[in-house]
């Protein structure tokens, strides 16, 4: 099972957790992103993510499937959201059960690694005195 | 010549000045001749560590042809997660 979602909602992290589960899962390694307060040095008061949503949608897919393929796990989920978001909340949430704990840490890495890598979403960071488009992978 | 629509997101949109522009370029022109008509019209482009163009929906290589019925993107450093 594969979920994907981009969503201006606020996201549920409990859902995502059960979303994954399974019987045959001896764990769920779950990544939470959440929105820091400061930026070297610099106090941030938002962040507002934009996605190229059908594209995004389609990378997204393209990871959970690379996940599939490459470590035995049962179920993923990736949820992103856009939209503009304070401080402490959730940008990000990914999910993934496993019989065993190695290919879940392992996968649940390689989701959120590469989605920061390649999936077309945009952070600008707000602050007091004006905002920035981030640019953490040139 | 033939007028390609190009979207824009992130700083790419602030480069722009909007969400899509549009370029005439040659018929079945590629990546690498929109990246330069570009880059001669918006030269802020070139300032950016790095910039991807993606083709309906996949990352372009510079070789690749291009048709107005394509959904044409440019990619500025993704930043999400």
């Amino acid at each position: 099972m594969i979920d994907i979602n981009i969503t201006e909602k606020p996201l549920d992290v409990q859902e995502c957790i059960k979303m994954v589960m399974s019987p045959d899962s001896g764990g769920i390694d779950v990544f939470i992103g959440t929105v820091r307060n400061m930026t070297k040095g610099k106090r941030v008061v938002g962040l507002e993510f934009e996605a190229y949503e059908s594209m995004a949608m389609k990378e997204m897919k393209k990871i959970a499937m690379e996940i599939k393929s490459r470590w035995p796990v049962h179920k993923i989920v990736i949820h992103h959201r856009v939209g503009v978001l304070q401080v402490g909340e959730v940008p990000v949430v990914i999910a993934v059960s496993a019989a065993h704990r190695n290919a879940a840490f392992d996968a649940c890495r390689y989701a959120i690694d590469t989605l920061k890598q390649r999936v077309p979403i945009w952070k600008k960071e707000v602050f007091e005195d004006g905002e920035v488009w981030v640019a953490e992978h040139p | 010549m033939a007028v390609y629509k190009i979207l824009a997101f992130g700083i790419a949109k602030d480069i722009f000045g909007g969400r899509a522009i549009e370029i005439a370029l040659d018929e079945r022109a590629t990546i690498e001749n929109l990246r330069s008509a570009l880059e001669d019209k918006y030269s802020k482009l070139k300032q950016l560590s790095s910039y991807m163009i993606a083709v309906n929906d996949e990352y372009a290589d510079a070789a690749n042809i291009i048709s107005t019925h394509d959904e044409i993107a440019i990619i500025p450093p993704v930043s999400g997660g």
